[in-house]
């Protein structure tokens, strides 16, 4: 069982965690259908290092990680407003 | 001369003292506290454990160590126990398996005089023909070649699970894995060493292998390191205990009887050593063809003479350590034939030599002659080696019991294997070697291709160091290894000498000999993993521990290719078979009880569970149509009770409190006044419906929202998501289990709450969707005024520790109206006959709210909202529409459509039903279905199929399809003016 180093909790079972796919920007209301659509349906599924929004179930929290794919090694983690802080709040 | 038992002798692993009696196939045998069932039937002359899987053969032990499923025998309801390492019980039961009769008469092992019918691959090719000849075989295929019976009415026994944590963790406790625990546990006082030992016993191959010709050295090597880590307070040893696996981050299963430790490591040191390897040839599947190893195992452990007069073929120094204990055990040595060119030089085969034992160069045992029943051995045939696989044609023939093989060593690498880490073969020692290693893992002993003591116990320890140093530990110097690892090549390259009669077995388990493996490559099955699966290689109970090197040999032969190139099969957990009781273990459901949940028992009802909730269903009776009919005519007409603390509760508080709800829900809530209530829906991205619910608002700032009892926890997950990126000034608290909460409905309702609290409740001070703060009986309650069952009602939310003082006023003020409480079917009748979903029944994963005509629900001049765009995406695009219907006559028997019927048009499904019910109210049967846009409008017919089978039991009756036609009728069914939110107006 992996463990995922949580920035409130610590090392943890990747069991008490759940993904919440690629950190995405959300598009601005006024864009057209084709950039809507493929925020809604289309993954990335990149091989390599991605940025995953993640959440530690039992205590209800939400941070960022980044993971290389390939290797399935977890690099960095941020809590949610420090990454926010760090490279530019979503909407 | 059979076997016997030996005189005792220290190191033993009997208790002679405790002499005990048990059964096997209808015989009582008797043994001793501390033998296994081998060694015990051994003792009392009992070779033949088992019957082999596809011929019949009969087969008795070859590892004395578990590695193969010859030992495998049935206790009750326990199938394929491997007698080899079961300690015997007084009393016990052992039963034969895979035997039709008894073992020594099974019926069966006429299956071995047509081995040439059963080719490899038979399965893929017998049976088949003609069309459904299968159907007729299997049973008979599969009684056949099972392995032991499951009955699967047996009880769940006890299982548990525990949680571990070790700093390192040594798999293996013999020498290299004691050695190794020792010398981390010295690094420092507050490293935790957890020290894994399959047997019941620490110490390894030191329980039974011989180093020395005197013999002396393994026996004091062992007093030595068991002392040592018996005396260490920083290992904990588990013995008798499995490490089935490797999982990532070092987190690794060890199975100890019924229980199974889940440990995390911080390190691994692998000693898990190596499985002695069988020498193929004709009839090398005899009871009495054993490993030096297992020989080494019945002598030094259990005080057996393992045969009479024995035949030694070997080719390392461990077929000569093995010939000196059995002519210290009284056994004959009728011939050593050396699988190398030359008698070797060391100290053990002089010491052999000098016992007179003849001993052959270049020679091998090539076929052992059976005797008349052909399960005993009586000669061994001995030809001079003349290449790889081959033999001369002159046999020398020596009478013989036993045939003791001593041809190599493979790895027992699993955990490496897990982990990702790779064994190639050395092609100048024949052995697999451990290759690039996994962070964090370290290998020592047998198990790294080391076999000489003084070197196991100092690669042992440095693998111990060089662990704690992974886990973060130092304070010692690495400890050095001096000496070299002695003679290497412990293999030799081709043990197989294939027989032109065959029963040369490479697998015994599946029953496969070498021309059944080269039939395989010859077929097409060229690669090692399609060879293995066309052949069954390594498939059976032991997963090619005896088999696959042999198997890999022998690929790469018939390729032409190199035993690198043909590589190895994947390996992956677990390691040995794990019960399905242990990954069960206790089998913990959680179960959420409301503060209501005993008034509800008291009353007769019936619960059912909604995810972890228990609610109660319906109260009392055994009919329950007519319960649930009375219930919902009481509401109707009286008053009733209902709990409702399963309900979602989430309170958002904050400036931003409004900006939250109108990002997350699809209605309107900045303009909703304080007190009031107002109907929620959430969707997701897409527009699909996945809650809804009610949200009250308390305060400016405050809104206490209710959703579904299943969904309130992906909905509070789903709002802190958004909310870790919006960073808006909320926050926002799931509070369901801190809230219950009752809903009292019907025309008598307000009449029972007057009595009970100084709130006014008159229709000008509390509204329908009106929201108060208030006492009820005392308790300080939120009382939202909702209809969902279309009456007169509140909802009362009270804090959970309340509730059952809660539920106790109202039923007692309710007495006088004879109020009755009602359970959740008869609230989901109410419901339908008022028209409202149930989200995740009437909707599904694709559902919109424009198909569940729900367009009020929808902002229209906000510019965002969660799931907005899509909506107005597929505005132009809707593909179904959820509608009212009736059905306009029942069919013949009388049968109404259920959810999940189809609705079909012209033989295509353009819909399907979700809810439907007769309606005692309305005298009607109800429902709501999916339907094509063009059948959505009032007064549109369609039809819904009911039966298109019977199922009775496991037969299907086909039927002819029946349909019933339905009618779109517009919702809601009942009172669709609202007029019972005030029946004083409208008259009950």
């Amino acid at each position: 069982m992996k463990i995922m180093p949580c920035p409130l909790n610590g090392p943890r079972n990747i069991s008490e965690f759940a993904c919440g796919g690629e950190v995405e920007h959300l598009p601005p209301p006024d864009c057209d259908h084709a950039a809507w659509i493929d925020y809604v349906y289309l993954e990335n599924n990149t091989a390599g290092i991605v940025r995953e929004w993640w959440y530690h179930t039992p205590t209800a929290y939400w941070f960022v990680a980044e993971r290389d794919t390939r290797t399935d090694e977890i690099l960095r983690t941020w809590p949610a407003g420090e990454f926010l802080a760090e490279f530019g709040e979503g909407r | 001369m059979i076997p016997g038992r030996l005189p005792s002798s220290p190191g033993q692993l009997i208790d002679r003292s405790r002499p005990l009696a048990f059964t096997f196939d209808g015989r009582r045998h008797e043994g001793y506290a501390g033998d296994t069932i081998t060694s015990a039937l051994l003792a009392a002359g009992v070779r033949v454990l088992s019957r082999s899987f596809k011929y019949h053969r009969p087969r008795g032990t070859l590892s004395a160590a578990g590695h193969d499923a010859n030992s495998f025998v049935q206790i009750g309801d326990e199938p394929n126990v491997a007698a080899d390492s079961r300690l015997v019980e007084d009393g016990m039961v052992v039963e034969a398996q895979n035997v039709f009769g008894s073992l020594d008469n099974d019926r069966a092992r006429l299956l071995g005089h047509f081995g040439r019918f059963l080719p490899v691959g038979f399965y893929y090719k017998t049976f088949y023909r003609p069309k459904g000849a299968w159907k007729v075989w299997e049973p008979v295929v599969r009684r056949l070649a099972g392995l032991g019976t499951v009955n699967p009415s047996t009880p769940h026994g006890y299982y548990d699970k525990q949680y571990l944590w070790a700093d390192v963790v040594v798999v293996g406790g013999g020498p290299a894995g004691m050695a190794a625990a020792l010398e981390a546990a010295a690094v420092s006082r507050a490293i935790e060493v957890l020290l894994v030992e399959e047997n019941p016993q620490l110490g390894g191959s030191l329980t039974y292998a011989r180093f020395d010709a005197e013999g002396e050295r393994a026996a004091r090597e062992r007093k030595s390191l068991v002392a040592a880590v018996e005396g260490c307070d920083n290992i904990r040893v588990l013995a008798g205990a499995v490490a089935n696996g490797w999982f990532t981050d070092h987190f690794i299963p060890v199975i100890q009887g019924n229980r199974m430790f889940k440990v995390r490591a911080g390190s691994v040191v692998v000693a898990t050593g190596s499985w002695e390897q069988p020498l193929v040839f004709r009839n090398n599947d005899l009871p009495g063809v054993m490993y030096g190893s297992a020989v080494q195992r019945l002598i030094n452990r259990y005080g057996v003479r393992p045969g009479g007069r024995a035949v030694i073929a070997t080719a390392n120094a461990d077929g000569y350590a093995t010939a000196l204990d059995l002519i210290g055990a009284g056994v004959d040595i009728a011939a050593v034939a050396e699988l190398g060119p030359h008698v070797p030089r060391h100290d053990l085969a002089a010491a052999v030599s000098d016992h007179g034992v003849p001993i052959m160069p270049r020679s091998t045992v090539v076929e052992a002659e059976a005797g008349p029943w052909k399960d005993t051995i009586e000669a061994a045939r001995i030809a001079e080696i003349t290449g790889p696989g081959t033999t001369a044609a002159r046999h020398e023939v020596h009478d013989c019991d036993t045939i003791v093989t001593s041809v190599g060593w493979q790895p027992a690498a699993n955990l490496v294997w897990h982990a990702g880490g790779r064994t190639p073969y050395n092609e100048t020692t024949s052995m697999l070697e451990i290759g690039k290693m996994p962070e964090g893992m370290h290998a020592a002993g047998s198990v790294a291709g080391c076999f000489r003591i003084d070197t196991v116990i100092e690669e042992g320890r440095r693998a111990g160091w060089l662990a704690a140093r992974d886990a973060g530990f130092n304070g010692t110097a690495m400890p050095v290894v001096r000496n070299d690892r002695g003679e290497t090549g412990q293999n030799h390259p081709w043990p197989m000498f294939e027989h032109p009669k065959g029963r040369d077995f490479v697998d015994f388990d599946e029953d496969l000999q070498v021309h059944d493996l080269k039939d395989a490559v010859s077929e097409g099955y060229t690669h090692i993993e399609l060879m293995k699966r066309f052949s069954t290689c390594g498939m059976g109970p032991s997963q090619g521990r005896h088999s696959w090197l042999n198997a890999i040999r022998l690929n790469a032969r018939e390729n032409g290719i190199s035993v690198n190139e043909a590589g190895m099969t994947t390996q992956r957990p677990p390691y040995t078979a794990e019960k399905l009781g242990v990954l069960a273990g206790r089998s913990f459901e959680p179960e959420r009880l409301t503060a209501m949940h005993w008034r509800h028992v008291e009353a007769g009802a019936r619960m059912m569970q909604a995810g972890a909730w228990y609610r109660p269903e319906h109260y009392g009776g055994d009919d329950r149509d007519a319960v649930i009919e009375a219930e919902s005519r009481h509401v109707r007409e009286k008053v009733g009770l209902i709990d409702v603390s399963t309900l979602g509760g989430l309170e958002i508080r904050g400036p931003d409190a409004a900006d939250m709800m109108e990002r997350m829900y699809t209605w309107a809530y900045r303009k909703q006044l304080v007190g009031r209530a107002r109907y929620t829906l959430m969707t997701d991205m897409t527009g699909v419906i996945t809650d809804d619910g009610v949200a009250c608002r308390l305060h400016e700032n405050h809104y206490y929202v209710t959703a579904t009892t299943s969904g309130v926890d992906g909905v509070y997950r789903e709002m802190l998501f958004w909310n870790a990126q919006w960073r808006l000034r909320v926050d926002i608290t799931n509070v369901t289990g801190a809230w219950c909460g009752v809903n009292i409905a019907g025309p008598r309702s307000r009449a029972v709450l007057t009595r009970l609290t100084d709130e006014k409740l008159d229709a000008g001070s509390f509204p329908y969707m009106a929201v108060r703060r208030a006492n009820v009986a005392g308790i300080p309650c939120r009382l939202l005024r909702v209809g969902f069952v279309g009456e007169l009602g509140y909802e009362i939310h009270c804090p959970a520790h309340s509730g059952e003082a809660l539920w106790d006023a109202l039923m007692e003020a309710g007495r006088e109206h004879n109020i009755r409480p009602f359970g959740v079917e008869c609230q989901r009748l109410l419901r339908l006959e008022k028209g409202h979903i149930i989200v995740s029944q009437d909707t599904d994963g694709l559902t919109n709210p424009l198909e569940a005509d729900m367009d009020w629900a929808l902002a229209k001049k906000r510019p965002f909202f969660i799931g907005k765009r899509s909506i107005d995406i597929q505005r132009h695009n809707v593909q179904r529409k959820l509608v009212g219907f009736e059905i306009e006559s029942r069919v013949g028997d009388g049968s109404i459509p259920r959810e999940c019927h189809l609705v079909i048009r012209d033989g295509d499904i353009t819909g399907r039903v979700t809810s439907c019910s007769y309606s005692p109210t309305l005298d009607k049967v109800i429902g709501l279905a999916y339907v094509a846009p063009d059948q959505a409008e009032p007064g549109s017919t369609f039809q819904v199929r009911i039966n298109s089978g019977d199922v009775n039991g496991r037969r299907v009756r086909i039927t002819p399809d029946t349909y019933v036609a339905c009618r779109v009728v517009p919702l809601p069914f009942y009172d669709p003016e609202n007029a019972r939110q005030e029946p004083g107006n409208a008259g009950p």
